[in-house]
């Protein structure tokens, strides 16, 4: 009797060059100098950061490029307990950003605050890697902080949830 | 008008962490033949097959319908295969149906199947993609925040997932093909379980299982000569919307919906909350299930948590909901939506063996994926639908 | 049947690599001409079904984002296929046929140009005991032109010829993207790549995108003054083992053909999709194509070969001859998986 095989390790090793295209190419090149532009949807008006080239809504290709604040609200989040792969230690929080000037909430981590005193409606700010340090990725904000102002009113953004 | 559609046979595999027994051409036989078997057929009764899973990456094989048309017996027939994130084994139960509703063919064999173990899922999922913020949440961290929108919207007690949890883990006891059989499972045990994306907790979590599932779909004619009662498809819908978009509302999606609306519609369904007798609904995560319950229009908006707390989707509920232990205890993913219509099919055939529901006339089928933003539903009947 | 036809086809020009754009904005353009050509509105269609593969974006859900391009707002009928957009093709087809909708919107898009292509495909293959070795797609479909060789009807002068009338072709196609030396006698001085395959024989690796619109009945006759009308339809496919084919012809594109009905009348034109030479030898047999019929006139997959989408855009081309009045009866076909395995045939007509 042979001995049964259940299972084979068979190692898979794909290299891919990526390509960003056009409207992250735009978004890349303002974080690299620490600025967050966005475009704006030719028909429905509304301001995407990052864009991704068209307006989902529309499916038209995005224009004009709006450089947004970098604060904005936390529209809703969550607690992450779990380790992932990043070098963060849980609990760590990951929160739906609406930027002021922008119509769709980005997703970042939030740090500097327990994560237990992380609230809808709370008002941050991106915080940077040194200016030396910034280039063309989405490494180059490090991660939002509370500002300290008062927390958004929910009917502000609750259409972003 | 197209052609009436019927469920002649049903198959699952046992559902588990890891099905190191079988190879994946093997898991997928497991349900395929004893889907043929329940149909009372065998693979040269086929004519034609649908294959459906969701990323390629989770067991590292590319377009596996190609190295798995030989296991599914579908040589020199015509055999696709549809890939629309975790709403993809409903999708995959919908385009089999489309063929025999068309009158392109007669008898349809539609498998789902994942084998999560054969790969590393988490990374297949969340891979580090470079553009994209390095934030890896893992699929809870990108569901958890809906969640907690959708507390604060409806002010519903924080222990409703807790609930459904428990509910679901109760209900697959009575399921012999569930991955999760936790006889000893209690409200406390839920609650003090890890809690892994604030607000939820590991026991609120579906597990990661290999399994498959398999149907025979036929024409009229043919579902009519079989010996077993047939499932009759009163309707199939599907919607889909764009992951993000500004102002998109993404606790209850209006693709969700309009989905809902539309299968309710062609079944002439007025009422859902009264007409249909047991809902499979795709539930990852506990809390989606009052979330869904909304915006299938089970209850108003806002309310349906209370369809949970007073009981209304417990197993002798007015309105069960995923009798078979759902999503919750057994999730091979691409398969895991075709079991919420396969479940719905048995139970209007009343060959849901123990978890099945006294009398249950009418079922719906429901599947959802990406970001809460695929849906794909159908409504299944013991008796053809009205005036055919 | 009910009477379905393409109405509108767009591609975007073939490249080695669109370094510039990503899919979403290959997409975008081209699903607004295929629409703006088709003189139905975006909103209008009925449903929308696209093919693209994972595995060649290199990342999971790859036509999650694709869906932006679309406009898929308010909520729309959707479907994906992990294939060739000629099989998305295939299910808009057969969704027509319900009759509640009237016209269809398909798109496939594809880069090969960030990984491997060549490597990459060997993970269709019995990821046990075949994947494992890595067997590269040229060298595959190597074996089955050596067999093809040895089975004595053609040379690889025949193979040289077929490559040598598609850049000739091509010249006239500006989305393709091989117009090279067509001289013979010069292609077969190429040094093999995997013999008995020369660089002639082979496709290239190539970026691309492509858009049809289906229409069915009186939809189809308002929008389109010769639409391409669908006669028959039928794919099939052939077990995975190579061990067990003969791999010198093709009856699953055979019995599609049949199936579709190719025989029941002349062909004009034929778009085969033969991404290496020998295999358009394969194929003009199994389809039972006389001597007259033009085959290939886009140049075909030997001369711009975009995976997950030349199946569509051999649909797309063959449909356009007959919407520009060209031809009036053509045959298009797809294929997917190593040598051959799975076919595709599609017969269309400008009769009504």
């Amino acid at each position: 009797m042979t001995e049964r095989i259940v299972g084979i390790k068979t190692p898979i090793k794909l290299e891919y060059t990526y390509t960003p295209g056009l409207a992250s190419s735009r978004y890349l090149n303002g974080v690299a100098r620490g600025k967050l532009i966005g475009q704006r949807c030719p028909e429905c008006s509304k301001v995407y950061v990052p864009a991704r080239g068209c307006c989902p809504a529309c499916g038209v290709t995005l224009g004009e490029e709006v450089e947004v604040a970098q604060s904005g609200t936390i529209t809703t989040f969550c607690v992450v307990n779990l380790p992932f792969y990043q070098a963060i230690k849980p609990p760590y929080v990951c929160a739906s950003i609406l930027l002021d000037g922008a119509d769709m909430a980005l997703f970042h981590l939030i740090q500097e605050v327990p994560a237990e005193e992380v609230r809808m409606g709370m008002r941050v700010e991106a915080v940077w890697v040194e200016p030396g340090e910034l280039g063309p990725t989405m490494e180059s904000i490090r991660y939002f902080r509370p500002t300290g102002e008062p927390d958004a009113d929910y009917d502000s953004y609750k259409e972003h949830l | 008008m197209s052609e009436l559609c019927a469920v002649v046979g049903v198959g699952q595999t046992q559902h588990s962490a890891k099905r190191d027994d079988v190879s994946i051409p093997g898991l997928v036989r497991e349900a395929a033949l004893r889907a043929l078997d329940d149909a009372g057929m065998t693979f040269a009764d086929i004519d034609a097959v649908v294959l459906g899973k969701a990323p390629d990456m989770f067991e590292g094989v590319m377009m596996p319908e190609l190295y798995l048309a030989d296991a599914l017996g579908a040589s020199g027939k015509p055999m696709l295969r549809v890939h629309t994130a975790g709403s993809v084994g409903g999708s995959t139960a919908l385009v089999a149906a489309s063929l025999i509703q068309a009158g392109v063919h007669g008898r349809v064999l539609c498998v789902a199947f994942e084998k999560q173990s054969e790969s590393n899922a988490t990374w297949a999922v969340t891979p580090s993609m470079p553009f994209q913020p390095p934030v890896v949440a893992g699929a809870g961290g990108y569901f958890t925040p809906h969640i907690r929108a959708y507390m604060k919207r409806s002010g519903a007690p924080p222990d409703v997932g807790i609930k459904v949890a428990l509910k679901d883990r109760l209900n697959a006891i009575r399921n012999p093909y569930a991955h999760l059989h936790m006889p000893d499972i209690t409200y406390e045990m839920i609650e003090e379980s890890a809690m892994l994306w604030e607000p939820i907790r590991f026991h609120e979590t579906c597990p990661s299982s290999d399994g498959a599932c398999a149907m025979v779909l036929t024409s009229e004619s043919i579902a009519d000569a079989t010996s077993k009662p047939p499932a009759w498809v009163w309707s199939t819908a599907m919607r889909s919307e764009p992951t993000m978009f500004s102002g998109r509302d993404q606790v209850n999606p209006q693709a969700g919906r309009d989905c809902a609306a539309d299968v309710y519609e062609q079944a002439g369904i007025t009422n859902p909350r009264e007409e249909i007798d047991v809902a499979e609904v795709y539930v990852p995560f506990s809390w989606f299930e009052p979330m869904w319950m909304e915006n299938l229009g089970f209850a108003p908006l806002g309310e349906g948590w209370k369809m949970t707390v007073e009981g209304a989707t417990a197993f002798d509920g007015d309105l069960p909901i995923n009798p078979s232990g759902g999503v919750l205890s057994s999730n091979p993913i691409g398969a895991s939506g075709m079991l919420r219509f396969a479940e719905a099919a048995l139970q209007v055939r009343g060959q849901a063996g123990e978890h099945q529901v006294p009398g249950a006339k009418k079922a719906l089928g429901h599947a959802y994926g990406g970001g809460s933003q695929f849906f794909a539903m159908w409504i299944v009947g013991s008796d053809k639908p009205e005036g055919r | 049947m009910r009477d379905v036809a393409v109405v509108s086809f767009a591609q975007m020009p073939s490249v080695r690599r669109e370094a510039q754009r990503n899919e979403v904005e290959m997409i975008g353009p081209v699903v607004q001409s295929a629409i703006e050509r088709s003189g139905i509105g975006r909103k209008e269609i009925g449903f929308t079904v696209s093919g693209s593969s994972d595995y060649l974006a290199g990342q999971p859900f790859s036509f999650v984002m694709a869906l932006d391009a679309v406009g898929a707002w308010p909520p729309i009928r959707e479907s994906h296929v992990e294939m060739d957009g000629a099989w998305a093709l295939y299910e808009a087809w057969v969704r027509l046929q319900h009759g509640d909708i009237n016209s269809a919107l398909v798109y496939a898009f594809g880069k090969s140009s960030p990984g491997s292509v060549r490597d990459l495909m060997a993970l269709q293959l019995d990821p046990y005991c075949v994947a494992p070795l890595w067997p590269d797609a040229i060298s595959l479909a190597a074996l089955q032109a050596r067999a093809l060789l040895d089975r004595g009807d053609y040379s690889e002068r025949d193979f040289a010829e077929v490559a040598s009338r598609g850049r000739a072709a091509a010249r006239d196609n500006p989305n393709s993207q091989v117009t090279g030396g067509a001289d013979i006698d010069a292609l077969l001085g190429e040094p093999y790549v995997a013999s008995p395959l020369r660089r002639h024989a082979c496709p290239p690796i190539s970026d691309g995108a492509a858009a049809v619109v289906l229409a069915a009945e009186d939809t189809a006759r308002r929008v389109c003054e010769r639409p391409a009308w669908i006669r028959g339809i039928d794919h099939r496919i052939e077990p995975a083992a190579l061990g067990v084919r003969d791999l010198t012809s093709s009856p699953s594109a055979e019995l599609a053909a049949a199936n579709a009905g190719v025989a029941d009348g002349g062909v004009d034109v034929a778009e085969l999709h033969a991404p290496f030479a020998h295999q358009e030898l394969i194929l003009r047999d199994a389809l039972g194509l006389a001597d007259g019929v033009a085959i290939n006139p886009s140049g075909g997959a030997l001369t711009a070969n975009p995976l997950m989408v030349a199946g569509l855009i051999r649909i797309g081309e063959a449909a356009q001859r007959l919407i520009d009045g060209d031809a009036t009866r053509a045959a298009a076909h797809a294929t997917s998986g190593p040598c051959l395995q799975q076919n595709l045939v599609c017969v269309m007509e400008t009769k009504q």
